[in-house]
């Protein structure tokens, strides 16, 4: 659908639900609603980031199909959300990157994979099956200044992406930076990613996969969460002692990063499944089927990331090492280079959707 | 086809006919009392429900504050409710049944799944009183469905019980339609949850005759009333007057059926209301909306055509809830008039007399202020502002139909009386088939849920002990 009629069915559904009202206990989409009489496309655009896809309003609602009002708000949300997401995109030239995206992480991966075995395999030293030990060991398989130099540029470009994105989502939801960067907003915001409020249903859990309220969809996406803040404090933590303390990977069981890494890797590996399995068996009537590439794909991605980061740990005494090594930077620099072109975007732009909602909420008392 | 004729189902001890509130609470009720029960529901399941799916909140009474109730709401609080809203038109022993065994019914309904929520920005006049389920009428018969099947309810949809056979006072069997065709079940006991007749434009004809052809459904098309009348025909008591309803102003561009919560419109006692005649005909600001928005209904109904049509300045716009429809728009009052359809020079009279009868005042939406007209007939009373300000904004309005007030008498054990004395021993009634002997006329929020419960219960905890000796 183009966006335009993404934005006129999202307003009409919002219409009817302001005059209805009887799903405000369960998420901050209709308390957000309920302080507005008419939605303009940058209220739409900021309810559809708002929204967390829980759908309990979908199996409470008198108006949904086969009704003729045909009420379907998360998947009205839902289709609205990516697109906004492709116009929030900066540079604009690669907001065609979040159109089929599915396709996009499949190639980005596949493309990094075959790229980093071919590095690996031309400045491995002894070839890549040949066995590495002791400290230094991975810029043995890929160089310490390859390897630094194109994680640091993926990562700025990432980072300088993402920021520019943010400040379009501001721009195109009619955000005040004041408000976006007020403390107090924040401070109500971070709680509710932290927490994931909105995903606890009023209380009960949210009904995913199915019309029974259940709190595993947030328990899992809290092991991917905090797996993955332990993944990046273990990166963080081993990036000081390489550069600053000047003690290389690999680092002993015990160390700091393995121990930060390992308890990462397992919980994003166990979360990831979990979100998978659920998402093969969920309700599909209030998904956008046409996002259904772009989730997938992320989880693969993630996964790829966190499995064969596990199996370099285990096996990074073997042969397999040069092999696992190079798997593993290719996932995460396929993952780091789609940060702002995949369903990551969706923790940036929530998280503002959620401090704009603090703030508003405030403002209403 | 002779009756004999028909394919017999399997039996079952307790049969439910009904598929709302009530009808749930029975059905559990008597499964835990250990009853083989089969709920006939005769919508479609993505319809079931009746019209509880478009309900909010049910009343209770209970001596201490809940996560979701504040303070305290007690037996004579209650009754004195029902009978401001009644005039006392009630039987008072089946009320204070009601109301006493309504005490802290949202534990039961906790424990069969239902989910509350605290009052928010919108309920807030009903905190003490009424408890609101988390997502509204539609979320609780969910979650009573899906506890109803795990207890081991048989539930059959597209089920329409057409007639029931009903031998010297004992009930036999019901006449059942389905999509695969009709057969006859019976059952030990029977309970009729199947709510009132405001569905059947054909019954509503026979008592309001043409007019009824432009009113508006605004819950189920399926609460079409035919255990009701099956009943009445086979000699159970009727209670409740046959020809009066609950009736609101809705919308006119409203859907036939099924419109529920959406199509109301609150705008009434801050604009002013003309036939389409262009004429006033009623005192807009008699009293706070929520004790006058059930006397619209009838007063549209009154009107030539059955419509009417409210006429709102730019001031009035943000003061009452969002519609779902928007109104129609005029620089002017006479530009608005002929968007409306109406006669322009007449709605203009109709406005400039009004604006010229206004009486300067403080306005204030939140008390009985004085802002009212002198000299003019019919007066507003209050909130009564010149209309000056454009854009003016006009909204069709047509009668909406919420339930029917004809009913089934029954005792305290929810038996179903007999026109000729005594009572059906092995019949049930529960809900708005009953209701009637509670609510005389008139209606208070979330009370019809009340009744439904506990007469669910009731019923179905009597059917069960029928059923099983």
């Amino acid at each position: 659908m183009p966006a335009g009629d993404l934005l006129r069915e999202a307003d009409r559904v919002m219409t009817i639900c302001n005059a209805c009202r009887y799903c405000e206990g369960f998420c901050a989409v209709f308390p957000a609603m309920e302080l507005r009489r008419t939605f303009a496309a940058e209220d739409l655009r900021y309810l559809a980031n708002l929204c967390h896809n829980c759908r309990g309003c979908w199996y409470a609602c008198q108006y949904a199909p086969p009704h003729e009002f045909a009420v379907n708000v998360p998947r009205a949300l839902a289709e609205l959300r990516r697109a906004s997401w492709q116009e929030f995109a900066r540079p604009k030239g690669f907001a065609g990157l979040l159109a089929r995206n599915g396709r996009t992480v499949w190639a980005a991966g596949l493309i990094a994979a075959a790229l980093f075995l071919f590095w690996a395999a031309l400045s491995a030293a002894g070839g890549l099956s040949a066995r590495q030990a002791g400290p230094g060991a991975f810029y043995r398989v890929i160089p310490y200044g390859g390897m630094v130099g194109a994680f640091s540029a993926l990562a700025l470009a990432a980072l300088a992406a993402l920021g520019a994105g943010l400040v379009s989502f501001l721009r195109a939801t009619g955000t005040s930076p004041r408000e976006f960067f007020a403390l107090d907003n924040q401070r109500r915001g971070l709680r509710d990613v932290l927490r994931l409020t909105y995903l606890e249903g009023g209380g009960h859990g949210c009904n995913y996969p199915d019309e029974r309220f259940r709190h595993g969809r947030r328990r899992l996406h809290h092991l991917v969460f905090y797996g993955f803040l332990a993944a990046f404090a273990s990166t963080t933590v081993a990036a000081f002692y390489d550069h600053v303390l000047g003690v290389p990977a690999p680092y002993p069981w015990a160390s700091l990063p393995v121990l930060l890494g390992l308890f990462g890797g397992l919980s994003m590996t166990a979360g990831l499944a979990g979100l998978l399995y659920l998402k093969a068996r969920m309700d599909r009537e209030p998904a956008d089927e046409g996002g259904r590439g772009m989730e997938l794909g992320f989880l693969w991605l993630l996964l790829a990331v966190n499995v064969t980061g596990l199996l370099l740990l285990f096996w990074r005494e073997t042969a397999a090492m040069g092999t696992l090594l190079s798997l593993h930077l290719a996932a995460v620099a396929a993952f780091f280079a789609l940060l702002p072109y995949s369903k990551f975007v969706h923790a940036l732009y929530r998280w503002a959707a959620l401090v704009k909602n603090a703030a508003e909420q405030r403002r209403a008392g | 086809m002779s009756r004999e004729d028909l394919a017999v189902g399997h039996s079952c001890d307790v049969l439910v006919i009904g598929g709302g509130n009530a009808a749930l609470c029975a059905a559990m009720t008597a499964r835990e009392a250990g009853a083989r029960v089969t709920l006939l529901e005769s919508a479609p399941k993505a319809f079931r429900g009746g019209n509880s799916r478009h309900t909010r909140n049910l009343r209770f009474l209970h001596r201490k504050p809940t996560p979701y109730l504040q303070g305290s709401y007690l037996e004579e609080e209650f009754w004195d409710d029902l009978m401001l809203v009644t005039g006392g038109k009630t039987n008072e022993a089946l009320a204070r049944l009601v109301i006493r065994d309504s005490e802290d019914v949202g534990s039961w309904m906790e424990v069969h799944g239902a989910k509350f929520q605290p009052p928010l920005r919108g309920t807030l006049h009903l905190a003490r009183t009424n408890a609101h389920f988390l997502g509204g009428g539609k979320a609780l018969v969910n979650a009573y469905y899906a506890t109803a099947e795990r207890l081991g309810v048989e539930i059959r949809y597209g089920a329409e019980a057409v007639d029931l056979e009903i031998e010297d006072g004992r009930f036999r069997s019901a006449l059942v339609r389905e999509p695969e065709g009709e057969r006859r079940i019976p059952a030990a006991a029977c309970v009729c949850a199947a709510g009132g007749f405001q569905a059947d434009l054909a019954w509503l004809k026979e008592i309001w005759g043409e007019a009824a052809e432009r009113f508006v459904i605004r819950g189920s098309p399926y609460d079409t009333g035919r255990v009701l009348r099956s009943l009445l025909g086979r000699g159970a008591k009727a209670v409740g007057d046959p020809r009066q309803c609950h009736a609101v102003a809705v919308d006119g561009r409203a859907p036939r059926f099924d419109g529920g919560i959406v199509t109301r419109l609150d705008c009434i006692p801050f604009g002013i209301v003309v036939n389409r005649e262009g004429k006033r005909f009623y005192d807009e600001g008699e009293n706070f909306w929520p004790k006058r928005y059930a006397i619209w209904g009838r007063l549209v109904a009154g009107q030539p055509g059955q419509e009417a049509f409210c006429l709102i300045d730019a001031k009035a716009l943000a003061l009452f809830m969002p519609s779902v429809f928007p109104p129609l728009e005029g620089k002017t009052i006479g530009e608005l008039a002929g968007r409306l359809g109406l006669p322009v020079r007449a709605v203009e009279e109709t406005v400039e007399a009004y604006n010229r009868a206004v009486r300067p005042g403080t306005f204030d939406p939140a008390s009985l202020d004085d802002c009212r007209t002198e000299g003019l007939a019919p007066p507003k009373s209050h909130w009564a502002r010149p209309l000056d300000t454009p854009p003016f904004y006009g909204y069709p309005l047509r009668p909406g139909i919420t339930f029917t007030y004809l009913g089934v008498a029954v005792d305290e054990t929810a038996r179903v009386l007999r026109e000729d004395g005594g009572a059906c021993e092995n019949l049930f009634a529960a809900g708005e088939i009953m209701s009637g002997n509670i609510l005389g006329q008139g209606y208070m929020a979330g009370f019809g849920m009340t009744i439904g419960t506990v007469f669910g219960r009731i019923a179905g905890r009597e059917a069960a002990r029928h059923a099983r000796g």
